[in-house]
C-alpha cells in the first residue's frame, strides 16, 4: 500500500500493545520524528511499563509533540492511541499548529497479537489487556473520519504492514524553490483593461487568440519573470470573465500562480449550486458569466477549486496571500489558515458602515518572510513590518497595483472610471476640508506609528543579532538587563537612535621600555593581517557625539516619525541627548545645517538627513562635571598634599637625618603631579556659547538610501573638509596621513607624526584600516585602533604611572575582550544603519543599538 | 597624606618615648596599599614635631582592594586617597602608633598621665561642609580649628574651590596623647564617607572601642557614628544603643544630615503618606489583582502582601539592583507558597510595549512619571492606558508649586536630580484630562500632605477609572 503523508503532518499508530507499531514507526521514520509513550514514561519514571506514570508521561508527550508541530516537523505518536479521548487531545494539538492530521491503524489478528505477547518478556500484563485493547481500535475504526482525521489508512495483516511503502508529500503551498522574479498583482475585481494596462507596463505581451470561437489570451512575460494575481479577480468590475481568461492561460502556460480571494471562493460555490446571497458585485460577475459557454464555466469551477490558500516562495522569503498571513500559519494547511488567507482576521466588531472591522495583523507581524496581499482597499501602498497591501482599490477608482519581486518596486495603473461605490470610502476626498491633509502636520505612516511602541519582548534576555556580515552577535541577558535600565530612563526616543559608536580598543601594548602605548604595534597588527594601507587621524580629546540632522522639521517628521519640532539631534556615545541647553543644540545644528546647504551636500548625497559620527570638543563641554569631581579635584588633594611634604623633609634633612631616598621620590611626584595637571588643563577651554564649540566630523555615516561603509576612509576626510570649509568657526576637517604598511620610510613618518602631536600635549592618533569595514569573507579585524600619546595617558592612568614599577605592571593589560566588543558594537552599529536605510522596522534597529548599549555593560577596564 | 603632630611640652622630645619612635631615626612601614614613614623634622626639648608620611600607591589600591562595599570612588583608577586623610590614616595611625594609641609605655608610664598640649597638622583632608562641620566636630572635644580650603584649579577660577582643606588643629587646654590619637583615630575618616574595607559588626565594636569615655558625650554623636559606619543604620543603631546603655530609641528615618542639607523633602513621612493614600485607593477599587509599576524597593508590595484582597500582585521596575532589594526586604525566598503565588517581581521599563501587564484590575504608579523624558510620556500612556489597561490607576506625582517651601532648593530646581520635570497643579491636570480624553478614563485628583495656601499640597495623586 502506498501511503501519502504529507511533510507537515501528525500521525497518529493506532493499535493494540504488540500490534507491531513501534518496529513499523522505526523502519519508516527517523529516531527524532518517532515519539513513543512507553519512552516517554521511561524518561519520567525510569520505567516503560510504569502505569502510575501516564498522566505525567503524556503530558511530556503532548509537550513534544506540539514543539515539534509548532517548529514545522513532522512527528509520528506511537502509543494504543486507541481511545478518543487520547486522540481528541493530539488532534487539538494539530490543529493549533495548522498541521495535517494522520492515522494509520495497525489492526492485527487478535491471535497474531496474543502469540506476539506470549514471546515478549518486557511486557508484564495479561493477554486480556491486549484483547480489550484490539476490540477498542475496532471500535474506533469507524470513528476516525468522524474525529476528524484528514487522512487515515488501516492496515490489517502483517503482509500489508511489510508491503507499506510511505510517500511524503511537499504542501501545495510550498513553492520555496520558485525564486522569481515576480510581478504580484492585487485585487483586480473584473477590471480587465487596467489589468492589460498594467501587464504592458510591465513588459508583458498580450496577444488574443481565436480558437473554436472562443477567445484566448496567450501573454508572454519579460525574460524570467513570473506573475502572481492575489485573488479576487472577479465581481464588482465589468469584465471579471476575460479576467479569469486571461489569468487561466497564464498559469496554463506555467507563466503566472494564482491564489484565491473571497469573491473568487464566493463565486465557486454559487458555480456549484451552493446558496449563496447575490451581494457585493457577484451578480455582476454572475450576468456576465451568461454569455459563456459551459465549458468556460466548467473550466472556472475547475480553477478555482484547484486554487491553493497561499504560496510560500523564493526559499521561504516571500509569502503570498490574498488577505495576508501570521508568520505561524505561513506553509500550514488547515482550515483556520485558509480562511485567514481568504478573510483576514476581523475583530467581531461592525463599523459604521455596516462592515466587520478589519484586525490588524500585520501590525504585530515580526516574521522574516515578506507578506505581499491585497483584500482590503487602501489609497496607497504602505510598507508595514515587511508586509504590504497592494490592494488599490481599483474597481472603486483607485488603481490597479502589482509590486515587482524583488526589486521592491510598485507600479499602478489608474482606474479608467470608478465601477462601484465603496461602501466604506478608502480614498481621500479632496474637495472636503477635513479630509485634506493639512501641509504642515506630517501624518505618521503605519510602520511609524507601530514604530511609536517598541515591544520589550524584542530586547529583553539573551538575543542572537544576525548581521549581514554573516556574523552573529550574542548579547547575553545580564547585558540586555543592564542595557534596558540605561536605555528607558536615559537614552533619546528611539526613533532618533540609529546608531551608537562602537568602543575603541588601544594598539598592543608597547613593548619600547618608556611606551604603554606607540603606534608601531597598530602598524604591525594591520600588516600581519595583510593589509597594504592604513589611515591615521588625529585623536581629538572631545566627547564622541553623534549627529542626526535634516534638512527641515517637515523632513525629520517624514522620515523619522517624529512628532516634535526639532530637525535633527545630537547625543553622546551611550544615547544621551549631547546638550542639557536645547538652544544650544538648536544653534549648534542649524549652523551645520547652513554648512550642509551651503556646500550643496543635501542635492549632492540626494538625501533629506545625514547620519555623523563626530568628537565634540571641547572636551569641558560635556565633561566638566568629570573634570570638577575627579581630575581637578585628585590634582588639587595631590598638590596641596605635597607642598607640605617637601618643606618638612627638608627639615628633617637639616637635623641630619637621612632623607635622600624619600626626597627624590617626592621630588619625582610632586613633578609628576604638575605633568598631571597640566596634561588635563591642556583640553578645558570654559565653554560660554557656540563660538566655543568646535566639531570634528570623522564618518558620515549614512543619508537616504545609503550607508557609507563601502567608501573608504580617503573619501570620508575629503567629504567632510570639503564641509569644513564652509564653516571654518563650527567644523574642524581631521588632519591624517595615509600609511604605506610595507614601506618603512611611510611608517616612519606614522610614528614621527604621532610623537610631533603628542609632544604638542595632542591625545594621540586613531589609526584605522584604510577601507571602513573591517571585515571581509571569513576574515575580520580591528576596525579601528587607538594610540594615545605618553602624557596623555597620564589623566587615564594616573599621576605617576609611568613611574618604572608601575608601567610594568601596567603593561601586562589585556585587550583580547575589549578588542572583541570592539569589532561587534562596530559591526552592530553598521547593522543598525543598513536596517534603517532600508527602512525596516524599528524595532529590528533598535535591537543592533541596544545589543550595542548591552555589550558597553561588559565589565572591561574602563582605562583601555 | 602628611600628618604632623607637634607638642610644646617640656622636653618636648619625650612625645618619642609615648609614641616609641625615637626622634633621630627615619623608619618606614608598611600597611595596606602602600607605606607609612615616620620621621622627626624637629625635635628639641622646646618643641619636638613628628610626621606621619602615608605614601599609598594608586593602582595598588584599585588592585587589591577589591572589597564588598568598596566604595565608588575607589573603584576609580584616579582617585584621592594617597593625598587624603582617610580611613587608610586610622590604619595607619592603629599600625605606627599602636602603643601610644592604646595607652601603653612601659619605659615611661609617668607620661601616660601628663597631659600635653598639641598642634597637628592634616595635609589634606576632605570636608564636604567645611569649616563649620570640623568645628561641630572638633570644638566639643577642645580643639580650635583653622583650615585653608584649596582652589580645584589656579589657572581655572571659574571651577571654584576644591573640598580639601589643610586642617590645623591646636588643642585649647592639655591633654593626654591616647586622647588625641583617639580622637584622629575615630574622626578622620568620618568627613568624606568613605572607607577601604567592609563595615561589619566588628567596626561597630571598634568603634564602641575608641570612642569611649568621649563619644557619648559629644553632641553629635549619632552623625560621627552613622559616618563612621558608612550609613549602615542597623549598625547605628547597634552602636548607639551600645554606647548609651541601651536607653537610647532610634526613631525610624529621623536622620537629618548635619551640615550637608541633602534633597531630602522635608517631612520624612511624606512618602508613606503618598503609599496610604494610594493603597486607600486600590483598596476602594476592589481590585483583586495589582501592578506596582516603578516599585523600587518594594514599600507598597508590602503593604498590599497585607491586603488579603489582592490576589495577584506584580511589582516592576526597571533598575534590577532595586529588586533584589525589594526580594530580600520582601524575603521572597523564604516566603510561604500562598504568599508566594500572589506576587511576582519583573524588570521591566514603562516605555515599552510589554504584554506581561495585562489583565490587572489595578495600577499604582507612585512618584515614577517625573523620572520619564517628558517626550516619553506619549509612550508611557500607550503602555499603561492602551496596552495594560487597568479598571483603575492610581499615579502620583510632585506638585512643583510647592517647592517653594523647600529652602534648599534653587530656582528652578527638582527636589530629586533624577526628575525630568515638575508639574505644576494646573500642569498635571491638563495631562490627565487629555488621558482621560484619549484613552476613555476619568479621573479625580486628590492633594497629599499637608495643603498650603495656594500652592497646595507637595504632592499630587490622581485616580483614573475606565469610563462606563
Amino acid at each position: 500500500m502506498n501511503i501519502k503523508i504529507p511533510e507537515l503532518s501528525l500521525i497518529l499508530l493506532v493499535g493494540a500493545s504488540s500490534a507491531g507499531k513501534s518496529s513499523f514507526a522505526k523502519k519508516h521514520f527517523l529516531g527524532s520524528e518517532v515519539i513513543s509513550s512507553d519512552y516517554c514514561r521511561f524518561l519520567v519514571s525510569d520505567e516503560e511499563n510504569n502505569m502510575d506514570a501516564t498522566k505525567d508521561a503524556f503530558e511530556l508527550l503532548h509537550y513534544i509533540v506540539a514543539k515539534r508541530l509548532k517548529r514545522g516537523k513532522l512527528v509520528v505518536v506511537d502509543a494504543t492511541n486507541a481511545q478518543a479521548d487520547s486522540r481528541k487531545s493530539l488532534l487539538k494539538i494539530a490543529k493549533e499548529y495548522h498541521a495535517i492530521s494522520v492515522v494509520i491503524t495497525l489492526h492485527m489478528p487478535e491471535s497474531l497479537l496474543i502469540k506476539r505477547h506470549e514471546q515478549r518478556t518486557d511486557r508484564p500484563f495479561d493477554k486480556q489487556v491486549i484483547i480489550q485493547q484490539r476490540r477498542q481500535v475496532r471500535q474506533s475504526l469507524k470513528r476516525l473520519k468522524r474525529e476528524g482525521f484528514r487522512y487515515i489508512y488501516t492496515l490489517r495483516t502483517p503482509e500489508e504492514v511489510e508491503a507499506v511503502q510511505i510517500n511524503r508529500e511537499k504542501l501545495w503551498n510550498d513553492k520555496k524553490e520558485i525564486a522569481g522574479p515576480f510581478d504580484i498583482i492585487g485585487d483586480i475585481h473584473g477590471c480587465f483593461d487596467e489589468l492589460q494596462k498594467l501587464l504592458k507596463m510591465l513588459g508583458y505581451h498580450i496577444y488574443e487568440v481565436q480558437h473554436e470561437e472562443q477567445t484566448y489570451y496567450d501573454v508572454i512575460p519579460p525574460e524570467g519573470r513570473k506573475a502572481i494575481f492575489l485573488g479576487d479577480l472577479v465581481d464588482r468590475g465589468p469584465k471579471s470573465p476575460q479576467v479569469l481568461r486571461l489569468v487561466m492561460d497564464m498559469i496554463k502556460n506555467n507563466d503566472a500562480y494564482c491564489v484565491p480571494g473571497n469573491h473568487d471562493v464566493k463565486l465557486l460555490r454559487k458555480l456549484s449550486g451552493k446558496n449563496v446571497q447575490i451581494k457585493h458585485g457577484l451578480k455582476e460577475t454572475l450576468e456576465q458569466l451568461e454569455n459563456c459557454s459551459e465549458e468556460f464555466i466548467e473550466e472556472v469551477k475547475v480553477f478555482l477549486k484547484k486554487l491553493v490558500s497561499h504560496y510560500v516562495l523564493d526559499g521561504g522569503k516571500l509569502v503570498v496571500a490574498h488577505a495576508g498571513l501570521r508568520e505561524e500559519m505561513q506553509g500550514r494547511a488547515s482550515g483556520t489558515v485558509r480562511s485567514f488567507c481568504l478573510y483576514g482576521e476581523t475583530t467581531g466588531e461592525i463599523d459604521s458602515f455596516g462592515l466587520p472591522v478589519r484586525y490588524n495583523w500585520a501590525k504585530e507581524y515580526k516574521g522574516k518572510a515578506m507578506v505581499v496581499y491585497g483584500h482590503t482597499p487602501i489609497p496607497e501602498t504602505e510598507w508595514l513590518n515587511n508586509t504590504i497591501n497592494i490592494d488599490t482599490g481599483c474597481v472603486f477608482g483607485g488603481a490597479l497595483t502589482a509590486l515587482q519581486y524583488p526589486e521592491k518596486r510598485v507600479v499602478s495603473v489608474k482606474a479608467a472610471e470608478t465601477y462601484c461605490e465603496s461602501a466604506r470610502p478608502f480614498l481621500l476626498d479632496t474637495n472636503d476640508p477635513e479630509t485634506v491633509q493639512k501641509p504642515e502636520i506630517i501624518q505618521l505612516s503605519a510602520q511609524q506609528e507601530v514604530d511609536d511602541l517598541l515591544d520589550i519582548k524584542d530586547v529583553a534576555g539573551k538575543k542572537y543579532i544576525w548581521t549581514h556580515h554573516n556574523r552573529n552577535v550574542i548579547i547575553r541577558e545580564e547585558q540586555a538587563i543592564t542595557a534596558l535600565e540605561a536605555m528607558s530612563r536615559f537614552a533619546i526616543n528611539p526613533k532618533w537612535l540609529i546608531y551608537l559608536p562602537p568602543t575603541m580598543s588601544p594598539s598592543a601594548t608597547s613593548e619600547l621600555p618608556d611606551y604603554l602605548e606607540h603606534p608601531l604595534e597598530a602598524f604591525t597588527y594591520y600588516r600581519k593581517r595583510g593589509l597594504e594601507q592604513v589611515i591615521c587621524e588625529e585623536k581629538h580629546m572631545g566627547s564622541r557625539a553623534v549627529i542626526v540632522i535634516c534638512k527641515d522639521i517637515k523632513a525629520a517628521q517624514k522620515r523619522f516619525g517624529i512628532q516634535q519640532d526639532r530637525f535633527g539631534i545630537c547625543y553622546t556615545r551611550t544615547g544621551r541627548h549631547f546638550f542639557k541647553d536645547t538652544q544650544l543644540e538648536s544653534t549648534f545644528l542649524t549652523k551645520l545645517r547652513t554648512a550642509l546647504s551651503k556646500v550643496g551636500f543635501w542635492e549632492e548625497f540626494d538625501t533629506d538627513w545625514f547620519c555623523f559620527d563626530c568628537e565634540l570638543l571641547p572636551w569641558t563641554a560635556k565633561a566638566k562635571a568629570l573634570i570638577e569631581q575627579q581630575y581637578a579635584a585628585v590634582g588639587a588633594a595631590a598638590q596641596h598634599a605635597l607642598t607640605d611634604v617637601l618643606p618638612i623633609i627638608d627639615q628633617a634633612k637639616a637635623r641630619g637625618l637621612e632623607m635622600d631616598e624619600l626626597s627624590q621620590f617626592y621630588q619625582a611626584k610632586a613633578s609628576a603631579v604638575e605633568k598631571y595637571r597640566n596634561a588635563y588643563r591642556a583640553y578645558c577651554r570654559e565653554v560660554k556659547d557656540i563660538n566655543d564649540l568646535k566639531l570634528a566630523p570623522f564618518h558620515i555615516l549614512a543619508t537616504e538610501g545609503q550607508v557609507h561603509s563601502d567608501k573608504d576612509h580617503l573619501w570620508h576626510m575629503t567629504k567632510i573638509a570639503e564641509l569644513a570649509k564652509a564653516d571654518p568657526n563650527l567644523l574642524l576637517a581631521t588632519p591624517y596621513k595615509i600609511i604605506e604598511l610595507r614601506n618603512e620610510r611611510s611608517v616612519q613618518e606614522g610614528v614621527d607624526w604621532w610623537l610631533e602631536l603628542t609632544a604638542k600635549g595632542g591625545e594621540g592618533m586613531v589609526i584605522k584600516s584604510f577601507d571602513f569595514m573591517s571585515v571581509q569573507g571569513e576574515s575580520f579585524w580591528q576596525p579601528a585602533m587607538k594610540c594615545r600619546g605618553k602624557e596623555y595617558l597620564r589623566i587615564i592612568y594616573g599621576v605617576d604611572y609611568d613611574n618604572e614599577n608601575n608601567l610594568k605592571r601596567l603593561k601586562k593589560r589585556g585587550l583580547n575582550k575589549k578588542q572583541g566588543l570592539a569589532l561587534n558594537e562596530f559591526l552592530l552599529g553598521e547593522e543598525a544603519l543598513q536596517r534603517f536605510v532600508k527602512k525596516q522596522p524599528l524595532r529590528l534597529v533598535h535591537e543592533c543599538v541596544f545589543g550595542i548599549l548591552a555589550l558597553e555593560s561588559e565589565g572591561v577596564d574602563p582605562r583601555l | 597624606m602628611l600628618l604632623t603632630i607637634k607638642t610644646y611640652h617640656h622636653p618636648a622630645t619625650d612625645i618619642g618615648f609615648l609614641l616609641h619612635k625615637h626622634p633621630d631615626k627615619v623608619q618606614s612601614f608598611s600597611i595596606t596599599g602602600g607605606k607609612v614613614h615616620v620621621f622627626y623634622p624637629e625635635a628639641n626639648e622646646d618643641s619636638c614635631t613628628v610626621a606621619m608620611l602615608m605614601e599609598l600607591n594608586s593602582i595598588d589600591l584599585v588592585r587589591k582592594l577589591k572589597v564588598p562595599g568598596s566604595s565608588s570612588l575607589l573603584k576609580h583608577y584616579i582617585n584621592d586617597r594617597p593625598y587624603v586623610a582617610s580611613s587608610f590614616t586610622s590604619h595607619a595611625i592603629a599600625k605606627v602608633f599602636s602603643s601610644a594609641l592604646n595607652g601603653k609605655c612601659a619605659n615611661r608610664q609617668d607620661l601616660l598621665e601628663t597631659p600635653m598640649s598639641f598642634d597637628v597638622k592634616i595635609s589634606v583632608l576632605k570636608v564636604r561642609g567645611g569649616l563649620p562641620l570640623l568645628e561641630k566636630i572638633f570644638q566639643p572635644l577642645g580643639y580650635i580649628v583653622s583650615a585653608e580650603q584649596h582652589p580645584l584649579d589656579e589657572n581655572f577660577e571659574e571651577w571654584g574651590s576644591s573640598p580639601y582643606y589643610t586642617v590645623l588643629l591646636q588643642t585649647k587646654s592639655t591633654k593626654y596623647l591616647k586622647a588625641l590619637l583617639t580622637h584622629l583615630y575615630v574622626l578622620l575618616p568620618v568627613f568624606d564617607n568613605e572607607k577601604h574595607y567592609w563595615i561589619g559588626k566588628n567596626e561597630a565594636d571598634k568603634l564602641l572601642q575608641r570612642g569611649e569615655g568621649w563619644l557619648a558625650q559629644h553632641p553629635e554623636k549619632e552623625w560621627i557614628t552613622r559616618r563612621y559606619l558608612k550609613n549602615f543604620s542597623s549598625l547605628s543603631k547597634y552602636a548607639l544603643k551600645k554606647m548609651l546603655d541601651d536607653e537610647y530609641e532610634v526613631i525610624e528615618e529621623d536622620v537629618v544630615a548635619l551640615i550637608e542639607p541633602e534633597k531630602v523633602e522635608k517631612k520624612q513621612n511624606l512618602h508613606q503618606q503618598r503609599l496610604n493614600a494610594a493603597l486607600e485607593k486600590l483598596k476602594e477599587s476592589k481590585a483583586k489583582s495589582v501592578l506596582d509599576l516603578g516599585c523600587g524597593e518594594g514599600k507598597l508590595l508590602r503593604m498590599l502582601l497585607k491586603e488579603s484582597q489582592f490576589e495577584r500582585i506584580l511589582g516592576m521596575d526597571v533598575s534590577f539592583k532595586s529588586l533584589q532589594r525589594a526580594k530580600e526586604k520582601l524575603y521572597m525566598d523564604n516566603m510561604a507558597p500562598r504568599q508566594k503565588a500572589r506576587i511576582n517581581l519583573i524588570q521591566g521599563a514603562l516605555t515599552y510595549y510589554d504584554e506581561r501587564l495585562k489583565d490587572y484590575d489595578a495600577a499604582a504608579v507612585i512618584e515614577v512619571i517625573e523620572h520619564l523624558e517628558l517626550d516619553r510620556i506619549p509612550a508611557f500612556e500607550k503602555v499603561l492606558f492602551e496596552v495594560a489597561k487597568p479598571q483603575t490607576v492610581v499615579l502620583t506625582t510632585p506638585n512643583a508649586e510647592y517647592n517653594v517651601n523647600y529652602n534648599f532648593l534653587q530656582k528652578d530646581s527638582f527636589r530629586h536630580s533624577d526628575h525630568r520635570f515638575e508639574w505644576t497643579r494646573a500642569e498635571f491636570q491638563d495631562w490627565t484630562k487629555h488621558v482621560c480624553e484619549t484613552y476613555g478614563y476619568s479621573v479625580n485628583i486628590f492633594p497629599i500632605g499637608e495643603e498650603t495656601e495656594r500652592i497646595g499640597a507637595p504632592s499630587q495623586m490622581a485616580v483614573f477609572s475606565i469610563s462606563q
